[in-house]
C-alpha cells in the first residue's frame, strides 16, 4: 500500500466502501427476493436475476416515455417506475409460479434446470425486445450529483438514495415476514406445510404469493440497480450466482444473516478491488466465501434445528 | 463369464444397447458424414463423456455437481498446455522477443515460462496430469464438501462458484493462461500434424473407443457393490450411514471417478478442436452438461451419449440457421425434459419403445390364430351369462 498517505487511505476506505454499500444493497435486494424463495420456499430459482433486469428495463422504459410525452414529470417518475418493476415483476413470478413452479416443489434439484431454461428464454426475450446493447435510464435530478462532507471524499447521490431503499425494503420484508398475518402463515407452511394446511392455510396460495413476492423483489433491485450502471439482457445472469452465494454464506433461515453477508461479501470486493485488478478481486472473494462455506457449511449465521 | 456378461455389458439388452451405439459411431458416421462434419460429431463425443459422468453422479449418486465443465477444462487445458509447447519451439517463434515461450506469454511481457508450465514439456506427465490435477481438485471439493454433510443444492451451488471462479481466474490471468482466447493455434503432438484429415479420422476413432471404454468402466462401476451403495445413498442416505457405511467416502470416490472422466473428454476435445479456451469451463457449459444427460436419461449411461449428440446437434444446427430462435429451445428443452420427461430419452423408451418392441416380436413369433379369439370371445360371453344367471 505504498505511496498513500494516511489521510489519501483513510478517503480510500470511505470511498470504496461506500462503492460497496451500492452494491451491497444491490446484492441485499437481491438476496431478499431470493431468500424467501430458496429458504423458505426450498426452490432455486436460476432466473432470479432475469426477474431483476424486468425491473430494471421496465425503468428505463418509463424514464424514455416520459422523457418524450410528459418531460417536465422527468423529476418524479422514479417512484412510480418502482413500483411497477414490483408489480410486473410480481405478476411475472406469480404466473411462473403457477406454471411451472408448483409442479416441483418436490424435487428441488429439477427446479434449478427448469428455471435456468426458464432465464435462457428470458434472457433471448430481452434481447429481442430490447437489443443486445445496453441502455440505461435517464436519472432524475435530484439524484445526480454528490455529496462531500471533506475534501478528498466524494460519495454519489445515487448511492445514498439507493441505501435508504434498501433499507426501506428490508424494513418491509421484516415486518412481512414477522409481524404480518401472512408472514405467519407463510412460516407456518416453511416450518410444516401439512400441518398449516390442516390449521386453515392455503398453502398453494401462500408459495404462490411468497414466490411472487421474491420475484417482485428482485425487480425492486432491478429499478435500484439502473441508478447505478447501466442494463443489458444478460446483466441478472451475473448476479443470480453472486446472490445465491449472499444466501448461501448468510446461512439459511437468518435475514440478519443475509444481511451480514451481503454487507461482508459486498465490502471486500470493493475494497479489494481498488488495490488489484477487479477480476482478481472477484476471485478472492468467492474463494474466501467457498474457504468459509468449508469450515461452516451451514453459513455465517444459523438456527440450530433438529432434523 | 456369465458374471461378466450380466455386470459389465448389462445382459442381452445392454450388449445390444452397446453394439447399436458402436456400430453408429464407428461404421454409420464415418460412412455418411465428410471429416468436417464427422470432426464436429467427435467434439459432440467429447461432451458425451460429461454426460456419462453426470449419470453416474446425478443420476445414481443424487450429486448434480454444476462443475463437470472445470473438470472438462482443466483436461482439455492440461492438453493443450502440452501442445502449445510444442507448437512455440524456440525455431517456431523465433520473431518473438523471447523465442520458446508461447505467443500470448510474449504479447504480455512475460520472459520466462511460468513454473507450473514446465512439467508439461513431458508428454507422459502431461496424460498423467490430465486425470490427477482435476482429481485432485474433485479430490479436495469433495472431502471438503462430502465429510461436512454439505449436500443437495448446496453442493451444487458452491460447485457452480468453482466454476464462475476458475473462469474468471483464466480470462483475468492473460499472461499465464492465454486469457478469454484460450490457448490456440495448436499444431503437432510429437511432430504428428493432428490438424490433418487422417489425425482427424483417427482421433476420431480414439474418442470413440475411449467412450466405449468409460461407459463399460461406468457399467462396471454400477453394478458393483458401490453402485447398490449409491443408489441407495441417493434415496435413504441417513439408513446407509446407520448400516455402518461411511457415506462420504463413496461420494468422495465418484466424485472424482466422475471428474476424471469429463477430464478425458476435455483432453479429447483440446486434440480434435485444436484449442481450448474459457467458454468451455465456466458455469453456462457446465449446466449444458447436465441437460445432455438429462435429455439422454439421467439414468442411462448410452443415452447420455444420444443426449449429447443429439443436444448439440440442434444447437449447431438452429444456431447456424436460426440464431434467435436457440436460446428459445434450449430454454424450453430445459422445462420439458424437467416437466414432462424426467428420465429423458431412455424413459421414453423404457415406456413406449419396449411394449412396441415386444408387439413387433409377438406379431413375428406368432401371428394369433382367429380361431383362438373366436374362442376366448365365447368363453366371455359364457362368463357373462353365467354371471347374468
Amino acid at each position: 500500500m505504498g505511496g498513500y498517505t494516511l489521510t489519501e487511505l483513510g478517503s480510500i476506505f470511505v470511498m470504496q466502501g461506500f462503492a460497496g454499500l451500492s452494491l451491497f444493497s444491490v446484492l441485499l435486494l437481491m438476496a431478499l427476493g431470493l431468500a424467501i424463495i430458496f429458504v423458505q420456499m426450498g426452490v432455486i430459482n436460476m432466473a432470479h436475476g432475469e426477474f431483476m433486469t424486468i425491473g430494471a428495463y421496465t425503468t428505463v422504459m418509463f424514464s424514455v416515455l416520459t422523457a418524450k410525452f410528459a418531460p417536465g414529470f422527468i423529476d418524479y417518475y422514479f417512484p412510480f417506475a418502482m413500483l411497477v418493476s414490483f408489480l410486473i415483476a410480481f405478476g411475472i413470478g406469480y404466473f411462473v409460479e403457477f406454471a411451472m413452479i408448483r409442479h416441483l416443489y418436490k424435487r428441488p434439484l429439477d427446479t434449478l434446470l427448469a428455471t435456468w431454461g426458464l432465464s435462457l428464454i428470458m434472457q433471448q426475450i430481452f434481447r429481442s425486445a430490447f437489443g443486445a446493447r445496453e441502455v440505461s435510464a435517464t436519472l432524475p435530478e435530484w439524484l445526480l450529483g454528490s455529496f462531500q462532507p471533506t475534501e478528498s471524499i466524494d460519495i454519489p447521490l445515487n448511492g445514498i438514495f439507493v441505501m435508504g431503499l434498501t433499507v426501506f425494503v428490508t424494513l418491509g420484508v421484516f415486518y412481512f415476514l414477522f409481524k404480518s398475518r401472512w408472514g405467519l402463515r407463510v412460516r407456518a407452511t416453511t416450518q410444516n406445510r401439512i400441518m398449516a394446511g390442516a390449521v386453515g392455510v392455503n398453502t398453494r396460495l401462500v408459495d404462490r404469493v411468497s414466490f411472487a413476492l421474491g420475484c417482485g423483489i428482485a425487480g425492486i433491485a432491478g429499478a435500484a440497480f439502473t441508478t447505478i450502471t447501466s442494463t443489458g439482457p444478460t446483466t441478472g445472469t451475473l448476479y443470480t450466482v453472486d446472490t445465491f452465494l449472499v444466501v448461501v454464506f448468510g446461512g439459511a433461515a437468518s435475514l440478519f444473516g443475509t444481511i451480514a453477508s451481503a454487507f461482508s461479501i459486498a465490502q471486500a470486493q470493493s475494497i479489494m478491488e481498488f488495490f488489484m485488478t477487479g477480476s482478481m478481486a472477484k476471485v478472492l472473494t468467492l474463494l474466501i466465501i467457498i474457504g468459509i462455506l468449508m469450515l461452516r457449511p451451514e453459513g455465517l449465521f444459523s438456527i440450530k434445528v433438529r432434523k | 463369464m456369465k458374471a461378466i456378461y450380466n455386470n459389465l455389458l448389462g445382459g442381452r439388452q445392454g450388449v445390444i444397447g452397446l453394439a447399436l451405439l458402436a456400430a453408429l459411431i464407428f461404421l454409420v458416421l464415418p460412412m455418411f458424414l465428410d471429416i468436417f462434419r464427422l470432426n464436429l460429431v467427435g467434439k459432440y463425443l467429447t461432451y458425451a463423456f460429461a454426460a456419462v459422468s453426470l449419470v453416474l453422479i446425478w443420476g445414481y449418486g443424487g450429486i448434480l455437481s454444476l462443475g463437470q465443465g472445470v473438470f472438462f477444462g482443466l483436461g482439455g487445458y492440461c492438453m493443450a498446455m502440452f501442445l502449445k509447447l510444442e507448437a512455440s519451439s524456440p525455431e517456431n517463434t523465433a520473431i518473438q522477443s523471447t523465442p520458446g515461450i508461447p505467443d500470448f506469454m510474449d504479447w504480455n511481457q512475460l520472459t520466462q515460462l511460468p513454473w507450473f508450465w514446465e512439467p508439461f514439456n513431458s508428454f507422459p506427465f502431461t496424460l498423467f496430469a490430465i486425470l490427477a490435477v482435476p482429481g485432485l481438485l474433485a479430490y479436495i471439493i469433495g472431502v471438503a464438501m462430502f465429510k461436512r454433510r454439505v449436500g443437495g443444492v448446496y453442493f451444487s451451488i458452491i460447485t457452480q462458484a468453482i466454476a464462475a471462479i476458475l473462469t474468471i481466474l483464466i480470462v483475468g490471468q492473460q499472461g499465464l493462461t492465454g486469457g478469454i482466447n484460450g490457448i490456440t493455434d495448436l499444431k503437432t503432438l510429437h511432430g504428428w500434424d493432428i490438424r490433418t484429415d487422417s489425425a482427424k479420422y483417427l482421433l476420431y476413432y480414439i474418442n470413440g473407443g475411449l467412450l466405449i471404454g468409460v461407459i463399460l468402466l461406468s457399467r462396471f462401476i454400477l453394478s458393483s457393490k458401490l453402485g447398490r451403495l449409491l443408489l441407495v445413498m441417493r434415496d435413504k442416505e441417513d439408513r446407509v450411514r446407520f448400516s455402518g457405511y461411511d457415506v462420504s467416502n463413496f461420494k468422495i470416490f465418484i466424485f472424482c471417478v466422475a471428474a476424471m472422466i469429463s477430464a478425458m473428454g476435455g483432453a479429447m476435445f483440446t486434440l480434435q478442436v485444436g484449442f481450448m479456451s474459457p467458454s468451455f469451463v465456466g458455469i453456462v457449459p457446465s449446466i449444458e452438461m447436465v441437460i445432455f444427460a438429462a435429455v439422454g436419461g439421467r439414468m442411462s449411461l448410452i443415452g447420455a451419449v444420444y443426449g449429447a449428440l443429439i443436444v448439440n446437434y440442434g444447437k449447431t444446427y438452429f444456431s447456424e440457421t436460426f440464431p434467435e430462435l436457440w436460446l428459445f429451445l434450449m430454454g424450453g428443452l430445459f422445462i420439458a425434459v424437467v416437466m414432462f420427461f424426467p428420465n429423458g430419452l431412455a424413459g421414453l423408451y423404457e415406456k413406449h419403445g419396449k411394449r412396441i418392441m415386444e408387439k413387433i416380436k409377438s406379431l413375428r413369433r406368432k401371428p394369433t390364430p382367429p380361431a383362438e379369439k373366436t374362442l376366448a370371445a365365447g368363453n366371455d360371453t359364457s362368463a357373462a351369462a353365467r354371471e347374468a344367471a
